[in-house]
């Protein structure tokens, strides 16, 4: 259905299905969900672990922002979107995380441990 | 930007086409492309479609309200008197369970979202449909958590543990049941064909709304239910 044919680079159609135009194929959305489906497993795996502590928590939130940025990227397509989406998504994240982050400062919340 | 060639069938599409042999307009004229440009080939101001940047803008500052739930039950979670502890209450094989639901609830939107870039509606349909499912599953599981930790001895006010945790899921499990809605209400839009404009652009804005709800949860998920109080 692409109107500008500037932007059309390659076939349509694959193997599984056709290509979601500047996106992934249907193949691959599947691949990316099975990847997020094996690292919520292994973030489960993780809790039942007896690890560090700072092992566990660095893989655990490592897991999660990987997740995070996954389905950002891919699924809600910011990898292949124009920027200016990326910067108004990315810039209500990072005055979210600045703005609580600074507030669990200011309530010693790390302190406590 | 190359000739517009556009299918009969979108009769939407007819005002870019008019208006990109101009050299002064043409750089203003939506491209109506899957890179987020084309507002029903209605110019704009940033060549991109203003549903799609109100959405991003929406769903940024949503950011800010998710942050200050979380951070307020992460405050909060040890303030638990009169009630068992998060550990004990947490049913972590249900809520895996419950996550992974979620999880490939937006693998069947981000195929809903494919289908209707190629006007695929029976298609579109089936995924919308199976995404709404898939959600209400969530929902379910939710319900039936809240059931149970209710049962032990939380409510939302016997502590500040319990007030911060029913806020910071009840207002998540809210917005699933909005999208569960959205869904249902696009899936008979587009079966009565009432859906106006560009229908894969109103399925990729119900999408967007629902891939940030299922970001949310992955946060949720490691913060309040896998990280110990």
């Amino acid at each position: 259905m692409s109107i500008d044919s500037e932007h059309d680079t390659g076939p349509d159609t694959d193997e599984v299905g056709t290509r979601d135009e500047h996106g992934l194929t249907d193949k691959g959305y599947v691949i990316i969900a099975l990847l997020l489906g094996v690292m919520t497993a292994a973030e489960v795996a993780l809790s039942y672990l007896e690890l560090p502590g700072w092992f566990f928590m660095t893989a655990l939130l490592s897991l999660m922002v990987i997740k995070f940025l996954t389905v950002v990227s891919f699924f809600m397509h910011l990898k292949f979107d124009n920027k200016l989406f990326s910067w108004l998504f990315y810039t209500g994240v990072s005055l979210a995380v600045f703005v609580y982050v600074v507030a669990l400062f200011t309530f010693e919340f790390f302190d406590a441990g | 930007m190359a000739d517009i060639a556009t299918p009969a069938s979108q009769p939407d599409t007819t005002a870019s086409i008019a208006l990109s042999d101009d050299p002064d307009i043409h750089g203003m004229v939506a491209d109506h492309d899957d890179h987020g440009h084309g507002d029903h080939g209605h110019a704009t101001s940033t060549g991109l479609s203003n549903n799609k940047l109100g959405m991003w803008m929406f769903l940024g500052s949503e950011c800010l309200l998710f942050g200050g739930l979380i951070s307020t039950y992460m405050l909060y979670r040890g303030r638990h008197e009169g009630s068992p502890t998060p550990n004990q209450l947490y049913n972590i094989p249900l809520t895996s369970i419950s996550s992974f639901v979620l999880l490939m609830s937006s693998l069947t939107m981000v195929l809903a979202v494919s289908s209707a870039k190629r006007e695929d509606h029976r298609n579109t349909n089936t995924w919308l449909t199976a995404t709404a499912l898939l959600g209400a599953t969530f929902v379910g599981a939710q319900v039936f958590e809240f059931t149970e930790f209710y049962q032990e001895g939380l409510g939302f006010t016997t502590n500040l543990f319990g007030s911060s945790f029913y806020a910071l899921t009840g207002f998540h499990g809210v917005h699933v049941s909005v999208g569960i809605i959205m869904l249902m209400a696009v899936v008979g839009m587009l079966t009565r064909s009432k859906v106006p404009g560009n229908k894969a652009e109103v399925v990729e804005m119900v999408g967007l709304y629902w891939h940030f709800v299922d970001i949310v949860w992955i946060i949720i998920f490691t913060l309040v239910y896998l990280i110990p109080a």
